[in-house]
Parts: C-alpha cells; sequence; structure tokens
C-alpha cells in the first residue's frame, strides 16, 4: 500500500517536470519576437526601449535557443535543475529562487499555523457539543465565509485593518506584523470549510460506540477525549489538510500578488509579464514539486497515524 | 418535487443576476468603454445608480458586462470538461482495457500540476487571450468529471441488467439512456454547480493578478485591481464587483447544499 502510494507520487513528480518543460518550450517557440521586446521593456524600463537593445536581446536569445534547442536536452536540464540566468536581471535563477522559496514556506507555514489554531478547538468544540449556539454560528459563519474568494477577502481585510482603522500595514515585509495581514487572508479562507471539517470529523467520532464506551466506563470527558478522540479525528482531519495543499498553492499565487509578499507565486506572475523563461520554469516547477513533496509527506503521517490504511 | 428554502433563495439569485447580465443591455443603452472623465468617481444617483469609476466609466453596464463574461466563459469552460469528462469516462467505464488506462493516466497528468499553475502556464504562452483561458480551466475541471463519471459506472457495467439489456440486443443508445443515464444525473448535478463556482473564481483570480483577461474589458477580478487604489475616496465603487461576485458563489453554494444529501 505505502509503496504503491510512493510510485505514485514519484509519478506525478515526473509529470510536473514534464508538464512545466513542455509549456515553456511551446512559449520559446512561439513568439520570439514579441518576446525580446518584453524582456527589453523588462530591464530598460518601458520608455528606454530601443531597437539596437531590442537586436541584442535577441542575438542573446537566438544563442540560448541554439544551446538548448533540443526537447530532451531542454528536459535534462530541469532535471538538473539549471535553470541558468533570469532574462531581466541577469542573476542566476538558482540564487533568486532559494530566498523566494523561504519567504513563500513561512507564508504558508504561518498561514497553516493559523488555520490550525482556529479549526482545531472551534471545530472540536463545536463537533462535541452539536446543534449548539457556537455550532450553528459557525455553520452559518462558514457557509458566508466561503462565498468570499480568497483575494477579495485580502482585499476587504485590506481596506477594513489598514485603511479605516489603520491596525495593520497593508504591504511591506521583514516584520513580524507584515505577516499578519496576508496569513490572516489565507487562514480565513481555509478555515471557512476546515471548521466544518473538523467538526463533522468530530461528531462521528463522539458519537461512536468505543467512544461512548468510555464515557461509561466513568472517563472524565477531557481524558475521553485525550485517549479515544483526538487520534481517531485526527486521520481525515490530516487527509483533508492534504487536499488544501493545491488550494494553498493557489492561494498563495494570488495572495503574494495581492500584497507583494516577495515569494515564489509574486516572482512567477512578474516573470509571466516579462516573459521571463527561466524563472518561469524555476518558480512553477518548484511550486508543483513542493505540492508533491507535501502530499507525500501527508500520505505518510495518515500512515502513522492509522497504519490500517487508507480509509478516506 | 419541493424545493427547500435555501435553494429557492440560491435559485432566485441566480435568475436575478442572469437578468441583470444579459437583460439589461437590452433596456439601458450605456457603453462599458465610454469614458467622461468630468464624471470622475460620481457617487451613485437617481440616474446612475452605481456612479462612475476612476476613468468616468458608467459603472452599471460596467458592472452588467463584467457578470455576462464571467458567467458565460465560467459556463463554456463548465460545459466543455463536462462534455469531455462524461464522453471519457462513459467509455471508459465500458470498454476498460488499455483505453481506460491512456484516459485516466491524462487525467492524472492534467492534475499533477495545481489547477491554477497550469492555467497560469497556459497564459503566459498567449496572454491576452480568452481561448487560453478557456483551454487551461476546461483541462483542469474536466478530470473530476470524467473521474466521478467513471467511478459511479463501472459498478452498473457489470450488473447483470447491463448484461441482460446487451444479451437481449438493445442499441447502445438506448443502454446507456436506460442504465447508466439514471445513475450519473444527480451526481453531475452537483458536480456542475461546483465546477462552474469554481470557474467563476478561476476566472476573476486570474483577473484579480492581471493575467487573465485585460483591461479595458470589464472583469469581476480585474474591477477590483483597478479600483482598489481609490478604495479611500469611493468605497462604494470597490464594494460593487465584490458584492457581486459574493452573490454569484452564495447562489450556487446555496443551490448545492441541498443537493450534497
Amino acid at each position: 500500500m505505502m509503496f504503491k502510494l510512493l510510485g505514485w507520487r514519484v509519478a506525478q513528480a515526473a509529470f510536473v517536470v514534464l508538464a512545466v518543460g513542455l509549456l515553456t518550450w511551446f512559449l520559446v517557440q512561439s513568439l520570439p519576437g514579441d518576446m525580446a521586446w518584453r524582456i527589453a521593456s523588462g530591464r530598460y524600463g518601458y520608455d528606454r526601449v530601443d531597437a539596437s537593445a531590442v537586436a541584442r536581446v535577441q542575438q542573446e536569445l537566438s544563442d540560448s535557443l541554439q544551446q538548448g534547442s533540443a526537447l530532451l536536452h531542454w528536459l535534462f536540464d530541469l532535471l538538473q535543475f539549471n535553470f541558468g540566468r533570469s532574462l531581466v536581471s541577469g542573476e542566476p535563477v538558482m540564487d533568486e529562487l532559494r530566498w523566494q522559496l523561504s519567504q513563500t514556506l513561512a507564508l504558508a507555514g504561518s498561514s497553516l499555523f493559523l488555520t490550525i489554531l482556529f479549526t482545531l478547538p472551534l471545530g472540536i468544540w463545536a463537533g462535541c457539543h452539536a446543534n449548539g449556539k457556537l455550532d450553528r454560528a459557525l455553520f452559518w459563519l462558514s457557509a458566508l465565509l466561503k462565498s468570499v474568494p480568497h483575494f477579495a477577502l485580502g482585499m476587504l481585510l485590506i481596506v477594513l485593518l489598514a485603511l479605516q482603522l489603520d491596525w495593520l500595514p497593508s504591504a511591506g515585509h521583514g516584520e513580524l506584523r507584515h505577516f499578519l495581514l496576508p496569513s490572516l487572508t489565507l487562514a480565513l479562507s481555509l478555515t471557512a470549510v476546515g471548521v466544518r471539517v473538523v467538526r463533522e470529523a468530530t461528531y462521528q467520532v463522539v458519537n461512536s460506540g468505543y467512544y461512548r464506551w468510555g464515557a461509561q466506563k466513568g472517563l472524565a470527558p477531557a481524558t475521553l477525549l485525550r485517549r479515544h478522540g483526538l487520534r481517531n479525528l485526527a486521520s481525515p482531519v490530516l487527509t483533508w489538510f492534504g487536499m488544501q495543499f493545491v488550494w494553498l498553492v493557489e492561494g498563495v499565487v494570488v495572495v503574494e500578488t495581492l500584497f507583494a509578499w516577495p515569494g515564489i507565486g509574486h516572482a512567477l506572475v512578474h516573470a509571466i509579464f516579462a516573459r521571463d523563461v527561466p524563472v518561469i520554469q524555476a518558480s512553477a516547477m518548484t511550486l508543483g514539486l513542493l505540492f508533491v513533496l507535501l502530499n507525500m509527506l501527508v500520505d505518510a503521517g495518515c500512515h502513522l497515524l492509522d497504519p490500517r490504511g487508507a480509509r478516506a | 418535487m419541493t424545493i427547500s428554502f435555501s435553494r429557492l433563495i440560491g435559485l432566485l439569485l441566480l435568475c436575478l443576476l442572469l437578468g441583470f447580465a444579459f437583460l439589461l443591455p437590452l433596456i439601458h443603452h450605456g457603453d462599458p468603454l465610454e469614458q467622461d472623465l468630468l464624471q470622475m468617481l460620481h457617487a451613485p444617483s437617481g440616474a446612475n445608480l452605481l456612479g462612475f469609476d476612476h476613468l468616468g466609466r458608467d459603472m452599471l453596464p460596467r458592472l452588467s458586462a463584467a457578470l455576462r463574461l464571467s458567467l458565460g466563459l465560467a459556463a463554456l469552460c463548465v460545459m466543455s470538461a463536462l462534455l469531455a469528462g462524461v464522453l471519457a469516462g462513459v467509455f471508459s467505464a465500458l470498454y476498460g482495457g488499455w483505453l481506460d488506462r491512456l484516459l485516466s493516466m491524462l487525467g492524472d497528468m492534467c492534475l499533477a500540476l495545481p489547477g491554477l499553475l497550469l492555467v497560469l502556464l497556459l497564459a503566459a504562452i498567449a496572454p491576452d487571450s480568452p481561448g487560453m483561458l478557456w483551454l487551461g480551466i476546461s483541462l483542469v475541471l474536466w478530470v473530476e468529471f470524467f473521474r466521478v463519471t467513471r467511478a459511479t459506472l463501472r459498478p452498473i457495467v457489470q450488473a447483470p441488467g447491463m448484461q441482460a439489456s446487451k444479451l437481449l440486443g438493445f442499441s447502445a443508445f438506448y443502454r446507456f439512456r436506460r442504465h447508466l443515464w439514471p445513475a450519473l444525473a444527480p451526481v453531475l448535478t452537483t458536480l456542475t454547480l461546483f465546477s462552474f463556482s469554481s470557474a467563476i473564481m478561476a476566472v476573476s483570480a486570474l483577473g484579480f493578478i492581471s493575467v487573465g483577461v485585460r483591461p479595458p474589458t470589464p472583469e469581476l477580478g480585474l474591477m477590483m485591481t483597478e479600483l482598489l487604489p481609490f478604495a479611500w475616496e469611493a468605497p462604494w465603487l470597490l464594494m460593487q464587483p465584490v458584492i457581486a461576485l459574493f452573490l454569484l458563489l452564495i447562489s450556487l453554494n446555496l443551490l448545492m447544499k441541498e443537493e450534497r444529501k
């Protein structure tokens, strides 16, 4: 079972490399003339581009195209993480990537942490007291929040907390308070669905035979939850968190653009404007592989929690 | 057939938004692109119900055009994904073997990258084209239709009823209509609604990061980006596309809720 899952994840990683390689290959083949203009204006600014600058870029491009013109060669370079230099800044892509990756991971990690902080206590409480006041309030809140896309939510938070109340900075980077708005945006969107998932899982566990038998034995509620509840409800919750990584990767791209966070998603969107192929390749591939890797970790975690095999 | 309260509200809301998107141009002849700089950031009034944006464009026809684009593009994506996914799923369940394995592998390949990344890369190949948005979103959406169709139909294909039908010499179309479709229809309704709302979200998210449609085309996400700098002077402007998108998504969510059970 474990090996089958592992094999599937490895195949998925291969698909990621293949997809990114093929798509960027088409990208380079499709519009060389236009691309030189875009890169030149990315380098020198839109007002200062002239024909000689474009010609220079075109020369560089055709050189690099001749070197990498065989598709296999292209894919082989990708496999070795040999992305070359950024066409806009001229720096090696890997150096920038390392820094951006750490920023993205910090943002994603802090929002995941906030999500766990929100969902677990609220969801477990609501599941233990089904149909109570908090449970019903959470039901409606999460239904409302689910209908607000993350970028609209981020914007509303900016307008409310940064512009009207002036509590938090809307953009910026470096200090702890700069983390708050972007990660709160991602965390709130995740919480909207997550709290329902935790609540359902808790509800299932609390109403099962073994749990009521534990209560019958006379265990205190806290002990009962700790001994018989948490581990059993952890398995579906962890699976759900695993499925959210797709969402988190997509959300990071959008939220980083909104808050000008210097991470991979931001780099990817800007590289697409500037047609900076090496950066597009590197950032898309890193995000894709990161997604596969995190899924692999979740598979392993589920296996450790419940060695009977995946039920979800 | 009885209809629940929340579903009724969802249906009403959706009809209202559809009417606003598709019927407004018949009675209101404003141009969503025409600028009148003297009217810049003008607050809503009796003559212009939603006011003017930062370039003096009338918000009422703009919002209607944006909704038209979102609904139209999402409907197109969902329809092509539905058609491709269900066809592939039916063939895969009926014939199995190498066809099944090939189609499953294609589906896995489409989902190897997170959906938005695939669309972003496609948008990079051909910027400014709604065609690429359509292709990207459909490529992501069809997989779910395919997987659900295949999983629903597989046990039915093996069932004795289906085999008897085949032995009695009924046509393939009859067998599909009599045996497969009744099992498939309820599952597909929920999935279609869900895909519709994710397509709408994807279109506006791409517009929001300026990778989807380009200005001056009115689009909900793009309008939010354009109006964000004026959030201090004219908060009512920024709220309009946000509320429109919210209403659209909540109407779909309400419609879905009852189907789930």
